[in-house]
């Protein structure tokens, strides 16, 4: 099945988009959606608005080779991933992951790995709007931890 | 020639979002080229000096500091990525 990788400054319709999971391969038995929404909040501060930038071309060829590690990893059916540039303000939808499988275990793995990768690999940089001005997000240690820990199960395995 | 794209904080930091550089050796690698940019001085060291994280990209892909140069390619610098 193909994967579709889209960078949009448009909202996106989750529920359509797993419709067309459903309805792409009738042997596909689960789909697990991650929805990353914009926070009011972040170090302690109330921000208001959010401003996310990336490398056209560079981002897209990063998602795709990260989808393909996961469908190396995993019998995946269908991978969306849609990810929002642009001007977003609380409670919007940032990024959609949707991977149909057809048994739940995959799913649910290939979904995981996808986003714990996206947001270490992916060249997307947040800048997020204050009271007290503007300011560049700084990467998270969990996000960090997040990839280390499927590094280290490779190395279990 | 190569171009040079900067992105988020090291663009808005350097007031470039893109150049154009001819390598000075044919044997260029992206270390010497981050030397070679910090001895712009003011921003330009302090980004490329080795003491914050920079990410690099030759021709969209992420590479190490010891990656070769060509002519015609283009290079990505840019901070850890915040997405998702």
């Amino acid at each position: 099945m193909t994967d579709r990788v889209c960078i949009q400054q448009e909202p996106f319709d989750t529920a359509a988009e797993i419709r067309q999971l459903i309805e792409a391969d009738q042997a596909m038995g689960a789909v697990v959606n991650f929805v990353g929404v914009m926070r009011d909040m972040n170090e302690g501060d109330a921000v208001s608005e959010m401003t996310l930038e990336h490398y056209p071309g560079m981002t897209e060829n990063a998602l795709q080779e990260i989808i393909k590690e996961a469908r190396e990893r995993w019998q995946l059916g269908g991978v969306t991933v849609i990810h929002r540039v642009g001007k977003l303000r609380p409670s919007d939808e940032i990024v959609l992951v949707a991977v149909s499988a057809e048994h739940r275990g995959e799913a649910f793995d290939g979904c995981e790995y996808i986003i714990d990768f996206l947001k270490t690999r992916a060249p997307f940089w947040k800048k997020e709007k204050t009271a007290r001005g503007e300011r560049w997000v700084d990467e998270r240690q969990s996000d960090i931890a997040a990839v280390q820990q499927w590094n280290k199960q490779d190395q279990t395995s | 020639m190569i171009d040079i794209l900067y992105f988020a904080r090291f663009r808005e930091k350097l007031g470039v979002e893109r150049e154009q550089l001819a390598l000075s050796s044919p044997q260029q690698t992206v270390a010497m080229l981050m030397q070679e940019l910090s001895e712009r001085g003011d921003g330009w060291a302090d980004i490329f000096n080795g003491r914050q994280q920079v990410l690099v990209a030759v021709n969209q892909e992420m590479v190490k500091a010891d990656a070769a140069l060509n002519d015609g390619d283009e290079v990505g610098f840019f901070p850890p990525v915040t997405g998702g």
